[in-house]
């Protein structure tokens, strides 16, 4: 298993490996970086793979391309626990951590439906909340209401 | 001058909400004297007429509330400015399919300051983003309603002499009701004990109980309303409202076990006070009406007051 990953990373010249994804996570990460529509990249995607830290995880792996940090706190949301590490000349040159952020604009909905932003054309904004269990939670700026869940309320564009 | 709205009690520090109800005293001795002078054939022009002379102020109300809009147009004709707006939405663009960022947009034109109340919640938020001028809440469906908190707040102050140290009872519907979790919010900044008393469908939710347990605040839970009443300061009582039961025979026993009476005030302090956002549909007995425990009435006065307060405060008028 070890030495497979080794290998399979080394076959990405210059590009991104993002590890420690939970399998549920994938798709949502898949469509927050537009993977779905892309024709360009060279891409390996694996999941329900083996992880000592979540049991199982998945692994994105894309030639010459890099997230945006835009793209990066959406990952966070779903995948906190994600490693983006950055490969050069098939070595690893940077391993990074996400963080998930205080705040998002647009990109989540609102749970409420009686929430202004369900009604009106104006862009979503919540502000990153801990629940007491340590789940993410996203409190609505404008109806002030909790959006928990949320990777079911996806609505990637 | 940065444009200032109020729309959420959150939106405001301690020392603002205590600002506002030092106005809001203020007012209501203005107009007492104002009164006082009328009955002495003195000059009865009262002193708070002018602070807003020459200013129009919109009430926008997408979602009919007689009372709260009547309350607002009295504070901005005690204070010298015109009103303009509507009462319902049905007779305007809005009802032509208009989207709200228009509304407020072309009305922001007409006036100085908008007073809106509207069923979605967060439109006011949204409303105060899109208009030129300040907006102040009356009432985004179940969010928020921060006037109405903050003539609670003066009518605890008033009655009471202070906002630290108090003992408030919140009774009724406490998963819902607005009005108690952003009393709530607004106490927490002071050193509050509260008791809550409710069914248990109906509890405080956990996310205002973790905001006391975070400011180290005590709380009690209960669903008997005649434990306790001896020490209490503020008796908050609300509405326990049908359709949040989906078994109307358990409503009906609901309904029927938070009832005030006034045999139950016996052992309360003198000084206690009973307070409710209205309108009661019998959670308080008419013969607590003759009680001197019985405030709601007297909080509507000073819903008033509280009005002018906010609306001077937010236009930066001094007085």
């Amino acid at each position: 298993m070890g030495q497979d990953k080794i290998m399979e990373v080394r076959m990405i010249e210059n590009g991104t490996v993002i590890d420690h994804i939970p399998p549920a996570a994938l798709f949502k990460i898949i469509s927050i970086m537009g993977l779905d529509r892309d024709t360009e990249h060279r891409m390996t995607i694996g999941t329900n793979l083996e992880s000592k830290r979540l049991g199982t995880k998945a692994i994105i792996k894309i030639n010459d391309r890099h997230p945006s940090p835009w793209e990066i706190d959406r990952i966070a949301l779903f995948a906190p626990e994600a490693r983006v590490n950055t490969i050069r000349n098939f070595e690893v040159v940077e391993k990074r951590t996400v963080e998930v952020p205080r705040s998002i604009e647009g990109f989540v909905k609102c749970a409420n439906p009686q929430c202004v932003t369900n009604h009106e054309t104006v862009e979503t904004a919540f502000d990153v909340v801990a629940e007491n269990d340590g789940n993410i939670a996203l409190k609505c700026r404008y109806c002030e209401k909790l959006t928990k869940n949320f990777g079911t309320k996806f609505n990637p564009y | 001058m940065t444009k200032r709205s109020l729309i959420s009690i959150t939106d405001l520090t301690k020392s603002e909400i205590l600002r506002i109800t030092e106005l809001a005293a203020d007012f209501e001795a203005a107009t007492a004297a104002a009164n006082l002078a009328t009955q002495n054939e003195s000059d009865g022009s009262m002193a708070t007429r002018g602070l807003l002379q020459g200013k129009v102020i919109a009430t926008l109300f997408f979602e009919p509330s007689t009372r709260t809009r009547l309350s607002f147009e009295s504070a901005i004709n005690r204070l010298g400015a015109r009103v303009i707006g509507f009462s319902d939405a049905s007779n305007t663009s809005v009802a032509k399919g208009e989207t709200l960022h228009d509304t407020i947009s072309v009305i922001s034109n007409y006036c100085d300051m908008i007073v809106m109340r509207h069923s979605l919640e967060g439109a006011a938020r949204y409303a105060s983003e899109v208009a030129s001028v300040p907006v102040v809440n009356a009432g985004d469906g179940a969010n928020q309603h921060p006037s109405q908190t903050l003539l609670d707040l003066y009518s605890i102050q008033k009655t009471q002499g202070r906002l630290d140290g108090l003992k408030v009872m919140m009774v009724g519907d406490l998963k819902y009701g607005r009005t108690v979790h952003s009393l709530l919010e607004a106490l927490s900044h002071f050193d509050t004990e509260f008791v809550f008393v409710s069914p248990p469908e109906l509890r405080m939710p956990a996310e205002y109980r973790n905001l006391l347990d975070r400011k180290g605040l005590r709380y009690t839970e209960s669903s008997e309303l005649a434990d306790n009443i001896a020490d209490i300061d503020i008796l908050y009582m609300t509405r326990i409202q049908k359709e949040r039961f989906n078994d109307p025979m358990e409503y009906e026993r609901v309904k029927n076990t938070y009832v005030l009476r006034a045999s139950m005030l016996a052992g309360a302090r003198g000084s206690m006070k009973i307070l409710h956002p209205l309108p009661r549909v019998g959670e308080i007995a008419t013969d607590v009406d003759d009680s001197p425990h019985a405030y709601y009435f007297k909080q509507v006065e000073n819903g008033v007051y509280a009005r002018m307060a906010i609306i001077c405060y937010l236009l930066n008028v001094k007085k």
